[in-house]
């Protein structure tokens, strides 16, 4: 039966192409339209650490003097309660985490220094985030005690520097000291960059730099705060610093702390471990306030810096309200359709044909148009992707069209095709076949 | 034209002629905000910045190194800049306008306030207000003997030695209008922490680096301090001269320190072009949904527009027949599809305004001004009887002769 419906389609589709074009065009460009800007929003919004997130924590006290409990705390921590917490080490793992831009060049190449962005973090940071190593490994605990003049480096350095080789033992020169390559990367894009995300409710919006690319090296912590000193930025302080760059000790927030719990009790075990340590330091007189501390989960912690950027979220809606007005349109073309045959569908009728048949046949009608909108939606897509990634956005080389996403773009193409047929649908099977026989 | 008829009719297609009013209102409602957001960012991005773009040119370089030579070095690069014909001023600065980077600070009126009046960014660099073009309005611009070294006054400030702190202070006129509305900021005095900074001048207009909010777009102080940060704004004479300036400087620079990285070489024209081009692009893509919106609902009015005169080809023949002329049919479909046209965009308007709404409370837009509303009317109501035309003129080439056939 199905086979047979799809014949009638297919005739009585060829037998209007304007209209029949109309419809296709209407569906194409409203799912085209709706999968690009969805498709955005979900790689924006997606979870960067899928089946470990719920695991990853960020921890925040509350530092500055002239805060209240009832403000939130700072995005960041200063240097004393990072380093206490960090090595006081009850998460299951925990990473310290540090950007500052740097002057990197490579001796042997010869070629000209370039200032690029330094990521110091401590070694738990790289098992904490299934952080995929080509060659190498990252450095161990001594060389982090010990401030060792080690680096990982990213798959993009290796492959400008050493063309892809495997490049471990060789020396790079972070501002005027030589560091030696441990480890490099395979690519690795989180989206967002969550680790660094931060700071994203003053942005009004304009979150698209937490989607930029991983930094290209990454040292110790320690080492990195040796390597670079004077050159590291507060994230804000309550006085100027004495030294500017040289953040220990200040009145600044500038670390992050993120931290990995496996078990709910864990979780409950370190909140409680973060208000005991405010009472603490307030009891001892650094803290103003000790009520002011956070455990947020990755997720949470995305959702609290709404790093999806509003014009994108923006956009997503305008394309949505743009497949609403294109669907209400492919309603009154199908309308104009099924009532136009009222004499056919009226033989049909009167030759044995229940009023089930003939909605059926509507909605496979309906449904070719869909498919076929379908097509063009998806190839529209494609097309709406390539313009994204031509954008001047941090993003715009993540806009690619996934399986799933794929699907959905078919789904969706078909879903609302035969949403719009079934109100002309059900107004041809309701046609009275004597009325419209008489007329023939 | 008798509207009665037309309305019984449309009685009897209450649904399609429901789903052309509900498209048209759609559409409406959708291409009123656009448009609105378009104009949003077409004003920011024509937004005034204060200084010479056209002839301004920026050049930014990295690691002159925390050497104690610091300051001499910069002294020379100033004087090898100035040597270069074209260049009318030159300073070494901390920030420029549309660059992304600002320090800022809290302001207050009194040392009292637990919370800042206001956020403003601080612009610092002997020099700085003739290098960027800025133009003063009331007062007097820095003295010369009035500058301290931007690492001096942060030791300073760490040791709490209010000496060694600047206590005069240049701000623009929005923020000085917003501290002390209808008043001359003159001889006023304002905080940054603890210390008192009294305003000495008001420049007509410099906009701040970064920009959150754009109604604080304009809160920029200029602060008697001088930097040695490698980042330095050069006047050219004209704006023919920038590019060989540019090229030049990048020379002299080059000559004296080869081993500086640099980070930014721009004018000023094509920084304001890189900071606007997220509104640009997003204007762009408003624009490009409005034409396929409008295209769309065209496209289906004349679908559905010749569905109907296929469907009454019966009944335009009678007409004809009994007398009613080429033009009463036409007139017939185009009253029609006004009658649709204004009932979708009295409804679009309702549905504009309740979108408006939202769009203030999630992405703090402001109210649309009314002036949208006719707009978009004119132009729906245009768009359905260009639409209409052709199906309205196959309608009215019907013959007569129709009317005797197979009733």
């Amino acid at each position: 039966m199905l086979g047979y419906y799809l014949d009638l389609a297919a005739r009585s589709l060829r037998r209007n192409k304007v209209l029949t074009g109309l419809m296709v065009l209407a569906i194409a460009v409203g799912i085209g339209a709706s999968m690009t800007t969805l498709t955005v929003m979900h790689l924006l919004s997606g979870d960067p650490l899928p089946g470990r997130s719920q695991h990853i924590y960020y921890a925040q006290v509350d530092a500055y003097p002239t805060h209240k409990d009832d403000a939130e705390p700072m995005d960041m921590l200063d240097y004393q309660s990072a380093m206490d917490l960090w090595s006081a080490r009850r998460a299951d793992r925990q990473t310290l985490v540090v950007e500052s831009p740097v002057k990197l060049s490579q001796p042997e190449a010869g070629t000209p220094p370039v200032m690029t962005t330094l990521l110091s973090v401590t070694p738990d940071f790289f098992p904490m985030f299934d952080v995929p190593f080509q060659y190498g490994a990252p450095w161990s605990e001594a060389d982090e005690s010990a401030r060792a003049r080690v680096a990982v480096i990213s798959d993009d350095l290796n492959q400008k520097l050493f063309a892809g080789a495997d490049s471990v033992g060789r020396t790079l020169r972070l501002r005027d000291s030589d560091v030696r390559i441990v480890g490099v990367l395979k690519p690795w894009r989180p989206s967002p960059q969550f680790y660094s995300v931060r700071g994203g409710r003053f942005a009004d919006g304009d979150t698209a730099d937490f989607y930029g690319k991983p930094e290209d090296v990454i040292t110790p912590f320690a080492s990195g705060l040796e390597i670079n000193d004077g050159n590291f930025q507060q994230f804000t302080c309550w006085h100027l610093p004495e030294r500017q760059g040289h953040l220990q000790n200040s009145p600044c927030v500038w670390l992050g702390l993120w931290v990995q719990l496996d078990a709910p009790a864990k979780v409950a075990g370190y909140r409680r471990f973060l208000a005991d340590y405010a009472a603490q330091q307030m009891a001892l007189g650094r803290f103003t306030h000790a009520g002011n501390t956070r455990l947020r989960s990755l997720m949470e912690w995305l959702d609290f810096n709404g790093v999806v950027p509003s014009d994108v979220r923006l956009q997503a809606w305008l394309a949505l309200a743009f497949l609403l007005v294109c669907l209400f349109n492919t309603v009154g073309l199908l309308l104009a359709k099924f009532l136009r045959r009222s004499g056919e569908i009226s033989v049909r009728r009167a030759l044995g044909a229940s009023r089930r048949d003939v909605f059926a046949q509507c909605l496979v009608e309906a449904g070719t148009i869909g498919l076929i909108g379908g097509i063009f939606g998806w190839l529209l897509t494609l097309v709406g992707l390539w313009l994204v990634r031509q954008q001047p956005v941090p993003y715009a080389d993540l806009a690619h069209l996934d399986t799933r996403m794929f699907l959905v773009t078919f789904t969706a193409a078909l879903g609302s095709s035969l949403l719009a047929g079934v109100l002309p649908a059900l107004r041809a099977c309701r046609v009275a076949p004597a009325l419209q026989l008489k007329t023939l | 034209m008798d509207i009665l008829p037309i309305l019984s009719t449309l009685r009897r297609h209450k649904i399609t002629a429901f789903l052309v009013i509900i498209e048209i209102a759609l559409t409406c409602a959708i291409i009123c905000n656009a448009v609105f957001i378009i104009n949003q960012r077409i004003d920011r991005m024509n937004m005034q910045s204060g200084v010479d773009e056209h002839r301004l040119v920026y050049i930014e370089l990295a690691d002159i190194g925390a050497s104690k030579d610091e300051k001499a070095r910069t002294l020379e690069d100033l004087a090898a800049l100035r040597q270069i014909s074209g260049v009318e001023q030159v300073a070494s600065i901390n920030e420029i306008p549309f660059g992304n980077s600002s320090s800022n600070s809290g302001i207050k009126l009194d040392l009292k306030q637990r919370l800042s009046t206001l956020n403003a960014t601080m612009y610092s660099g002997e020099n700085l207000v003739k290098a960027m073009g800025t133009q003063l309005i009331e007062g007097r611009d820095l003295l010369p003997d009035e500058y301290m070294d931007f690492d001096q006054v942060v030791r300073a400030a760490a040791a709490k030695d209010a000496k060694q702190i600047p206590h005069v202070v240049v701000i623009t006129q929005t923020m000085a209008q917003r501290l002390w509305p209808g008043q001359s900021a003159l001889g006023k005095q304002l905080y940054i922490s603890e210390y008192p900074l009294t305003v000495v001048g008001v420049v007509r207009e410099l906009v701040r680096p970064s920009i959150w909010d754009d109604s604080a777009k304009s809160y920029s102080m200029i602060m008697p301090m001088r930097e040695a940060d490698g980042r330095y704004a050069i006047l050219t004479r004209t704006p023919g001269d920038r590019e060989r300036v540019l090229a030049a400087a990048l020379a002299k620079l080059k000559e004296i320190n080869p081993r500086r990285v640099v980070l930014k070489k721009v004018t000023l024209d094509d920084l304001r072009h890189d900071f606007f081009q997220n509104d640009r692009a997003m204007a762009g893509l408003l624009v490009g949904v409005c034409v396929a919106l409008l295209i769309v609902t065209a496209l289906g009015i004349v679908g559905l527009g010749s569905f109907w005169v296929a469907q009454r080809r019966r009944q335009i023949g009678v007409r004809r027949a009994l007398g009613a002329t080429r033009r009463n049919i036409l007139n017939y479909f185009q009253t029609e599809n006004f009658l649709l046209a204004t009932i979708g965009i009295a409804l679009g308007m309702l549905m504009a305004y309740g979108i408006n709404l939202l769009l203030m409370v999630h992405y703090e837009l402001p109210r649309m001004p009314a002036i949208y509303f006719p707009v978009g009317a004119v132009l729906l109501w245009i768009i359905g009887q260009l639409a209409v035309l052709g199906p309205a003129l196959r309608a009215a080439a019907v013959p007569p002769v129709v009317a005797t056939r197979s009733v």
